[in-house]
């Protein structure tokens, strides 16, 4: 198998994996069409190049034997499109459509051109005077389901956390819910996917998925300020 | 010029070519208006408080201009067979009451929206506001572009050319008071 | 020549000299009303815009690939530049090199002389719609002296950014954008009702609708597209407009707007512009295949139907640029359906083509080659198009260079290699002369394998998480690794090996206007009617009112049976 995927950022969240089995599936599927094609096409430039004393046939398209060979792959084109259509509209459906019951929450904030977060502190509810603020740096505890409430201050931006597979713009005036759940410990990029002024470059924040004891040590250092 | 294509004498599809044309150039305007008209409706949807600022209105001008344009879309008409007929003194007679209608449409126009810049509705003023002037300023610049046609046209008509473009413009003027008759509704009448 | 009225019509220029009147200097290059002068305005334009447009993605692809540098030919990029570079290079070569040369210099030139007219039906207005395009193109270049600069929001234009100075720190940049935009828009829809008028009406005696050349029926098609989905941005522009100069709020969501409805105006218009373009380019292709295979088109009227259908549903699909974007996501369903099943018809156009070369007898000439390559590289573009019109997919792709690398797999082979096709194939018609074979086919090879060493290498770093429209990925930590930057370097020096290939093809082009071997009336023995003209390079009027063509039959007759030569041209009974 050629792991195309291995391109991929390591997956860290729970439907990290399912969105690059959409990825592997359309790739196999069209890479065969691709290679079929591209198989027919040069056999038939070097089969009928033009040669001394050879005079081209006189065919319209509309030779029931010939129409076959055109026909035939094109009907197995669509049997391939509601495949990906059916495993892309799943896939979409959880992350995107579904918003499954939560362990936590937290808000996210965007604005030219740094990330803000709110996270819930000890009681695990959002708008409580223990709310533990960062910025440019969000902490997670692995394996716990959690909600994000989107926002933006200014201009359009977009979420991006690549080792989730996760993206979404923020627009400004709005609350954006979504979900993910990290299952992998360790630090990754949180980049603005959405072009947002002269500091669309440097809008870079990192998400830090902690061991539950870890994340009960930082929740316990961040509270005391 | 003294080339002249054979090709604008051609008429392959029965239709002559200036018809054609303007029937085209509408496609291509009702897209425009389409445009303006759905994301207005769509903010009119969101937005319910916009029926009262609609209330601020003047509706007793915007009836009289109505009708003001269909009487010119009228005249256009009786141009038309006015042309079919070749008479073209008559015709541009006519076109130049078309054109008077036009007038008279923007004059009204002018003095309402005057009006309501002075009782401080101006176009920054709401998202409905906004709406308001832009939607009608661009169909009075489509009144304006009309006249300005409609004059050359009847130039050349009374001089006995060209007799086919009056109705060609006429077509473009009935159009454009066709999107007057969407528009009055959506801006002016309440709720 | 076998056809008498042909070895008569050469001579045809000198005996009815009264006919194609002589014209003055200014009625011929400055100010003309003849399609063809018309045509090589706009592909002049347009080239000139292209090179602009090329320098542009030097200068941004050498910061990419070099942070920091200093450029040569252009110093230090910062980011503000970087991100007027991107802008202006993405709308320039949509708007003023695609647009121009494919829709209007092919569609100028050829429109009139393969249906045997003599000219468009509104030739002053052919010339108005020019002198609009023209003065949006100095608007668009003058925008990138004002002070603040050239606008840097992206080709897409997204409120707020776009439509608040404090946001985009281009006060006048933005607005001279959208303007210059706007008169563009202006200028394409008055000259596609006139390719679709001259189409429909002006066609020579028995040319039924079933004998009109394919890129014929693909420009009219594409204008009407272009007509029924501009209109929503003109709208849009204008709304934008008043939200920069006027301090409306149409999409300023802090005060009731909504900027997501600026997106829906713009792909509305955004998708099926794509089709606008890859239209005539895929027409051009649809011209040189049949001639250098000759052979005739396999299916001309399932490839017709294909292209309307395609067209049809371009007006479908357009959310699938907003999947995440904050649309409902119910929506993407719907619209992950429609864009999965635009590819039956454009898989079908595709074999359509591939099936046209059986049995045929196929000489690699170099318009032959560029045709054979569009077929090769947009097949690339077509395929991965699949990955980010799957919704579930797109969540990880949308915005990356994965997209980058994408639609410059449709819109190369569409700008560039459709344009080059197509300028090859009908040199000898717009100047009477041949192009040097030996030097075209060292500018394609050069130009088709250092195109696809740019985009392959950002296939990859796009699958790696590179972000479009970021001026230095060691900002990110998962960007900045060497293995990736390698890649990086990969494409720009790709990119400059093709630039200087260019070199090659302006040489070649020019000097081959003035010292090319002269070229007969119809070099490539083509059955369609431009080639039927009585000279190399017709005068105003193209054929004299005696020689002005009639059609017995089909554009590709190709080797038909019981002939001597292997093309019956239309006009011949």
């Amino acid at each position: 198998m050629l792991h195309l995927t291995q391109w991929l950022v390591v997956p860290a969240s729970t439907f990290a994996d399912d969105i690059d089995f959409v990825f592997g599936l359309i790739f196999w599927m069209v890479g065969f069409w691709y290679v079929l094609s591209n198989v027919a096409f040069f056999y038939l430039l070097f089969k009928y190049r033009a040669q001394p004393g050879k005079k081209a046939l006189y065919v319209t398209g509309t030779e029931h034997d010939l129409l076959k060979w055109v026909e035939w792959p094109h009907y197995a084109i669509i049997v391939c499109d509601i495949v990906i259509i059916a495993a892309a509209v799943k896939v979409w459906y959880e992350v995107k459509q579904d918003l499954p019951p939560a362990d936590a929450e937290v808000t996210v904030v965007a604005q030219q051109w740094a990330w803000s977060f709110v996270h819930p502190g000890a009681d695990n509810k959002i708008g409580t005077s223990d709310d533990i603020k960062t910025v440019d740096e969000l902490h997670l505890e692995v394996d716990k389901l959690v909600h994000w409430r989107l926002q933006a201050r200014d201009v359009l931006h977009s979420f991006s956390v690549p080792a989730f597979r996760i993206k979404q713009d923020a627009i400004p005036g709005r609350d954006i819910m979504g979900w993910f759940e990290p299952n992998r410990v360790g630090t990754y990029d949180i980049q603005c996917a959405e072009i947002c002024g002269i500091g669309h470059g440097i809008m870079g924040a990192r998400v830090i998925v902690h061991t539950p004891e870890e994340y009960a040590a930082w929740v316990a250092s961040s509270s005391q300020h | 010029m003294a080339f002249r294509p054979i090709a604008t004498t051609r008429s392959a599809t029965g239709m002559p070519t200036g018809r054609l044309a303007i029937w085209w150039l509408i496609v291509s305007e009702i897209v425009i208006f389409g445009g303006v008209l759905a994301s207005y409706i769509m903010h009119r949807i969101g937005h319910p408080e916009w029926a009262y600022q609609a209330e601020h209105t003047n509706l007793v001008a915007g009836s009289v201009n109505t009708i003001v344009l269909l009487t010119s879309s009228l005249l256009a008409v009786l141009a038309h067979n006015a042309a079919e007929m070749g008479d073209g003194k008559k015709a541009a007679k006519l076109f130049v009451g078309t054109i008077l209608g036009g007038l008279v449409f923007l004059v009204i126009k002018s003095f309402e929206w005057g009006n309501e810049i002075a009782h401080g509705y101006t176009i920054t003023s709401s998202g409905f506001w906004a709406f308001y002037y832009t939607a009608a300023g661009i169909h009075g610049t489509h009144v304006l572009v009309g006249m300005i046609v409609m004059g050359f046209v009847a130039y050349d008509a009374w001089h006995g050319r060209e007799l086919q473009r009056i109705e060609f413009a006429g077509i473009y003027w009935h159009f454009v008071d066709v999107v007057w008759i969407f528009l009055f509704p959506l801006l002016y009448i309440a709720s | 020549m076998s056809h008498p009225e042909h070895a008569h019509a050469d001579h045809g220029h000198a005996a009815h000299g009264d006919h194609h009147h002589e014209m003055s200097f200014s009625e011929k290059y400055l100010f003309p009303t003849d399609h063809k002068y018309i045509a090589k305005q706009y592909m002049l334009t347009g080239m000139i815009m292209a090179v602009a447009a090329g320098f542009f993605a030097y200068a941004f692809r050498m910061q990419l690939a070099f942070p920091g540098m200093s450029v040569p030919f252009f110093g230090v990029v910062s980011p503000t530049e970087y991100n007027s570079l991107v802008t202006q290079h993405g709308s320039i070569m949509v708007f003023w090199v695609a647009m121009p040369v494919l829709i209007a210099a092919f569609g100028n030139f050829l429109i009139p002389l393969m249906i045997g007219a003599d000219d468009m039906v509104f030739p002053r207005l052919n010339r108005l719609s020019y002198q609009l395009f023209l003065l949006s193109a100095i608007l668009v270049v003058v925008g990138w002296f004002v002070p603040g600069g050239g606008f840097g929001g992206a080709w897409t234009s997204y409120p707020p950014l776009s439509a608040k100075a404090e946001y985009s720190l281009t006060p006048a940049g933005s607005s001279i954008w959208l303007a210059a935009v706007a008169v563009e828009f202006a200028a394409f829809l008055l000259g596609g009702i006139n390719f679709v008028v001259t189409a429909m009406n002006a066609r020579a005696p028995g040319m039924k609708w079933h004998d009109v050349p394919i890129v014929v029926w693909f420009i009219c098609i594409a204008s009407i597209l272009f007509m029924a989905s501009v209109g929503p941005l003109i709208a849009g522009a204008i709304m934008l407009l008043f939200d920069q100069q006027l301090g409306t709020h149409f999409f300023d969501p802090v005060a009731g707007g909504d900027p997501i409805l600026w997106q829906h105006l713009f792909w509305f218009f955004g998708h099926p512009e794509v089709y606008v373009v890859l239209l005539p380019a895929i027409g051009i292709c649809a011209e040189i295949i049949p001639v250098f295979a000759r052979k005739k088109l396999f299916g001309y009227r399932a490839i017709l139907y294909t292209g309307i259908a395609t067209g049809v549903l371009s007006f479908f699909v357009w959310a699938h640029h907003q999947f995440v974007a904050g649309i409902d996501p119910r929506m993407a369903n719907v619209f992950t359906i429609t864009t999965v099943l635009i590819s039956i018809p454009i898989a079908e156009m595709v074999f359509l083509y591939i099936a046209t070369l059986y049995g045929g007898s196929i000489k690699f000439s170099v318009p032959m080659l560029w045709a054979l390559s569009f077929i090769f590289c947009f097949l690339i573009g077509g395929v991965t198009g699949i990955f980010l019109g799957a919704s579930g997919a797109d969540i990880y792709l949308h915005d990356t260079y994965f997209v980058v690398a994408h639609f410059h797999y449709t819109f190369y082979p569409i700008a560039i290699i459709g344009t080059f096709a197509g300028v090859t194939h009908w040199f000898p018609k717009l100047f009477g002369r041949y192009m040097d074979e030996k030097l075209g086919q060292i500018h394609f090879w050069g130009t088709v394998l250092s195109f696809n060493l740019i985009f392959i290498p950002l296939f990859f770093t796009g699958l790696a998480g590179d972000h479009r429209r970021i001026y230095n990925y060691n900002n990110f930590a998962e960007l900045g690794t060497p293995d990736l930057q390698w890649l990086r370097i990969l494409a720009t020096v790709a990119l400059v090996i093709m630039l200087i290939f260019q070199v090659l093809f302006v040489y070649n082009f020019i000097n081959s206007i003035f010292k090319g071997k002269l070229a007969p009336t119809n070099p490539w023995k083509a059955t369609t009617l431009e080639w039927t003209t009585p000279s190399a390079q017709p005068g105003h009027g193209n054929w004299t009112p005696e020689t002005m063509p009639s059609v017995y039959r089909g554009p590709y007759e190709y080797s038909a049976p019981g002939r001597d030569d292997d093309f019956h041209p239309q006009n011949v009974p």
